[in-house]
């Protein structure tokens, strides 16, 4: 049907407005839930890393909240190494603060493709009789195709690893995308983060490598995922390392030590 | 087949589908195919898309100046999708993760836009959903079987419960690599063809 000009772009106005209206009332009254969502995901990702949770356990809003319950946010400067009492966890949200110029800062280069360091870090803390019993640090990087999110549980000697967790990733499915899964993530307990030096040295190889006590510094490969395995092992190495949880890490052995 | 409706709807299940005679939506069927449920929530997700945007294509068919009727097919079938990738990410959150780039994608899928221009432009709504039923439900028909040879074959489960017991677990079974990769699903939906097309041949495409 042939018509004027001004018909079609009234046409095409009234569409794309009552569209527009439709898309952006639904994503208003979803976004609530969306976002619980996610925050629920990311708090359930913490508990795994630190052995609070199954992989498989189906947890509900309440189990997640109850169990995260003993689990202390801290905010860390990351230069300094300082714990920053005054700042509220709860308000901070470290992948803003990460692209956000004032309160972050340009990444040197690095093999973990990461681009701007935050100023501050969120992480958790579990106490034991009062004394650090767990520390989990939130990591990321590149892997193949995508930077992975997630977690790294280390024990109170600061050295050994509990858990690793990946909360967001698009790695390939099957091949990459197996950091998810639950018996690869079992290689990482046991194993040592740091070489004698307190310089990281964990390293996912290519192949298999021996059990936690023999081999304690490499985590068996993903076969068909080189690359999404080595992006793993030198995102885990940057934030242990100086640019990392270095001085915080440094901060917490002196005072245990000291 | 004399009932115009009962032919919208079973036409395209084997004598017309849309993957395997059409050879449209490919894309989707080789990505989300490795498991059973993010290839039933895409099956969801497509059906509904469909049926909504053949139902308002149809609704306004008469309306809609000829020009730029592609363009405005493009933004309805583009703002039923992200309000389903919304829904999928506010309801079932951990498969809305899995299927990440998928459900956007589903605004290039050839097969909704192919049907809103060559049937719901022409045909009144009722009849549409129908059609769009009938297509929806050949897009699933062939993303589930896919999906079902890939999960048991691939990593040795059905719907991610274990049905092979696999090498790495203790089992005998050693998965195929291949069928977790997006080219174990060529091979599968060419088999597809080949056996719909000798059971049919009328399919055949002449030389």
């Amino acid at each position: 049907m042939q018509r004027s000009a001004a018909y079609s772009i009234l046409f095409a106005a009234v569409v794309c407005l009552v569209c527009a209206v439709f898309v952006s009332s639904s994503a208003v009254s979803l976004k609530s839930r969306q976002d619980e969502n996610a925050y629920l995901d990311k708090q359930r990702n913490v508990l795994i890393a630190a052995g609070l949770a199954r992989e498989d356990e189906v947890l509900t809003t309440e189990d997640i909240q109850e169990r995260f319950g003993p689990v202390e946010s801290v905010i860390v400067d990351l230069q300094t190494g300082e714990e920053l009492a005054d700042v509220d966890p709860q308000t901070f949200d470290q992948r803003a603060a990460a692209s956000d110029p004032s309160t972050s800062s340009e990444a040197p280069d690095n093999p973990a493709g990461i681009q701007r360091i935050p100023n501050w870090a969120l992480v958790y803390r579990l106490e034991d009789n009062e004394e650090l019993g767990l520390l989990i640090l939130p990591i990321e990087g590149k892997g193949l195709w995508s930077t992975l999110y997630g977690f790294i549980a280390l024990d109170a000697d600061l050295e050994t690893i509990r858990g690793i967790t990946f909360y967001e990733h698009k790695e390939t499915p099957g091949l990459g995308g197996e950091v998810d899964n639950p018996r690869w993530k079992a290689l990482w307990p046991g194993r040592l983060a740091f070489g004698d030096d307190d310089q990281p040295r964990i390293d996912v190889i290519r192949g298999r490598a021996g059990p936690p006590a023999e081999d304690p510094y490499r985590v068996d490969g993903l076969s068909g995922a080189t690359m999404t395995g080595r992006g793993v092992g030198r995102l885990v190495r940057f934030w242990l390392g100086d640019e990392g949880f270095a001085p915080y890490l440094n901060s917490l052995r002196k005072g245990s030590r000291g | 087949m004399a009932n115009p409706a009962r032919e919208a709807l079973l036409d395209p299940l084997f004598n017309n589908n849309p993957i395997t005679l059409q050879v449209l939506g490919i894309c989707s069927a080789l990505a989300v195919t490795t498991k059973m449920d993010t290839a039933v929530v895409m099956s969801i997700a497509v059906i509904a898309v469909l049926t909504f945007s053949n139902f308002f294509v149809s609704l306004i068919r008469n309306q809609i100046p000829t020009n730029i009727r592609i363009i405005i097919q493009l933004t309805i079938i583009a703002s039923l999708v992200i309000v389903t990738d919304q829904i999928l990410k506010a309801y079932v959150f951990e498969i809305s993760k899995q299927l990440s780039v998928f459900v956007g994608l589903i605004i290039t899928n050839c097969i909704i836009m192919g049907r809103a221009e060559a049937f719901a432009m022409q045909n009144p709504p009722v009849l549409s959903i129908v059609d769009a039923l009938g297509n929806g439900l050949g897009y699933s028909l062939i993303l589930l079987m896919t999906a079902a040879i890939r999960e048991v074959f691939g990593s040795g489960k059905f719907y991610g419960i274990p049905v092979l017991p696999i090498v790495s677990e203790g089992g005998w079974y050693t998965p195929n690599g291949l069928l977790v990769l997006s080219p174990g699903a060529f091979f599968i939906i060419g088999f597809f063809i080949w056996a719909l097309r000798t059971w049919k041949p009328d399919q055949v495409e002449a030389d």
